[in-house]
């Protein structure tokens, strides 16, 4: 079991360290860009490029718009992985030798998801240095500015709630997918339906339970 | 032994098993055969405890597999081999972790004693130098050799095949046929082999029940099917050119 929950950990979590970084660093920059070019009263503040750019990663961009990506990247890997082991008999296999497959399959991955809020706090750091880099390099804050702006009002429980939202979004991106995987019936085909149509589930509650819990927690 | 009695097994509106009875013996190569959707794999699945049958008994040397608690048929499945008609094999584990997984899930064994028991029953089945290899770089035919190692590495009282040979070339078909009779004997096993193989049906069956339509048939052994004056099977045996050429010179001889 140690052994399965560690290939998961590597499988799920770091492998897709990659493309998270990649993409929270840009759409940091992006919000800091965004933000400097709509400031065209001159009375507004030039922090208020490193305080949008702080609230938009931490709130939704890192938890929220990292966990759509992850249902497309770890969600059809999952559905197709086991899937195709449903196709196969694999799964078959398991349950003749008396193996509680569910169990054996999701089990690990939902152990191996549990990490995901880490990886949420990286996605926030590399967020806010992408907003930094392009505030500053592209000239529209100084440096200063931009850290006053990251200080400004700060409210510890903002960070708890993007946690909060990482582990719910984890569980049902370890869940949703492995169902219907395991659920499927069909040939190789079939499988690559699952993937997508697991894809667009995940995704639609990943969006609905956001709604949910922004309302329940800062409502 | 295996005592079928009277199994029906439906999916929705579809009556695919409509009461088969039979019996499969210890130390014998039973073989169902039959037209592909005539619910052999239903019926092989049902035998398993894959499928639970609406209606109908299935007894193994008397223990009544409905009547067991859930823990005690999880204690039947692990005296149960299978081998599967694509192999399904894990295909994240190499040959050795293939075999070696039942041993390492159900057993307290040492590594030692594991890795003994694995390198015994994969050099039962010939396959010597490929215990490092993953299940996709393996031919179909040495896939076939894992699975039947898989399935008797936890020495297994009941073993059930689904079309063992079907996609390979009649030779190594007939090699693997074979190796499934050698063991059965060996290890005094209750075999049950799925198939649609008409030199299977000569080299090894033993008993044979031919399932048409999901209702038994026919019953008899290898020696009794030629002879048989029972349309449906003749029209199955017979399918083929070869076979109705041998037909007619056997009948030829005999005038
Ligand atoms: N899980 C299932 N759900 C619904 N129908 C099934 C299922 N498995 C088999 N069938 C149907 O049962 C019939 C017999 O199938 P099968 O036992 O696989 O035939 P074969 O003799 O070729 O092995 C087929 O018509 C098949 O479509
Ligand atoms: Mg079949």
């Amino acid at each position: 079991m140690k052994t399965l929950i560690l290939k998961e950990i590597d499988e799920l979590v770091y492998n897709s360290m990659g493309i998270i970084i990649f993409i929270s660093f840009f759409i940091g920059g992006v919000v800091s860009i965004q933000t400097a070019l709509n400031i065209t009263n001159p009375l507004i503040p030039r922090n208020l490029i490193g305080f949008a750019t702080r609230q938009s990663v931490i709130l939704e961009f890192a938890p929220t718009f990292t966990s759509i990506i992850m249902a497309g990247k770890v969600g059809s890997y999952i559905t197709s992985s086991i899937g195709t082991m449903r196709v196969t008999e694999q799964i078959d296999a398991l349950e003749i030798m008396g193996v509680n497959s569910l169990n054996y399959l999701v089990f690990p991955k939902i152990i191996a998801m549990l990490l995901y809020p880490f990886v949420i706090a990286i996605a926030m750091y590399v967020g806010i240095f992408g907003g930094w880099t392009a505030g500053v390099f592209g000239g529209f804050s100084s440096s200063a500015d931009f850290v006053e702006g990251l200080q400004l009002d700060f409210i510890p429980f903002h960070v708890t709630y993007s946690f909060i939202k990482a582990m719910v979004f984890a569980l049902i991106i370890a869940t949703i997918p492995s169902f219907h995987g395991y659920y499927m019936k069909g040939g190789a085909l079939e499988v690559g339906k699952a993937s997508t149509t697991s894809f667009v589930w995940t995704s639609v509650v990943i969006i609905i339970v956001n709604y949910v819990l922004t309302q329940l927690l800062l409502g | 032994m295996i005592e079928v009695n009277d199994i029906h097994k439906s999916f929705g509106d579809t009556h695919i098993l409509k009461g088969v009875s039979t019996k499969f013996e210890k130390g014998k190569t039973n073989l169902i055969i039959g037209q592909s959707g005539s619910g052999k794999t239903v019926f092989l699945k049902c035998l398993l405890g894959l499928f639970s049958p609406e209606q109908g008994k299935i007894k193994y040397d008397g223990k009544d597999y409905s009547k067991l608690s859930a823990s005690e048929q999880r204690n039947l499945r692990q005296e149960m081999g299978m081998v599967f008609q694509g192999s399904a094999l894990f295909d994240s584990m190499t040959v050795e972790g293939n075999v070696m997984f039942p041993l390492t899930m159900f057993t307290k064994q040492s590594k030692s004693e594991m890795q003994d028991r694995v390198d015994f029953v994969l050099k039962r089945v010939n396959l010597v130098d490929a215990h490092h290899k993953y299940p996709s770089e393996i031919s179909g035919g040495m896939q076939k050799r894992v699975a039947i190692a898989r399935a008797i590495v936890m020495k297994p009282k009941y073993l059930f095949c689904d079309e063992p040979n079907s996609g390979l070339d009649p030779k190594t078909a007939i090699l693997i046929d074979n190796l499934i009779h050698e063991i059965t004997q060996e290890y005094d096993i209750t075999t049950v082999i799925n198939t649609h193989d008409m030199n299977s049906v000569m080299e090894i069956g033993e008993k044979i029940i031919f399932l048409k339509n999901g209702h038994k048939e026919w019953e008899g052994s290898n020696k009794e099917i030629f002879k048989t004056d029972n349309e449906a099977v003749t029209d199955f045996v017979y399918s083929s050119e070869l076979f109705k050429k041998v037909r007619q010179m056997y009948i030829e001889e005999r005038n």
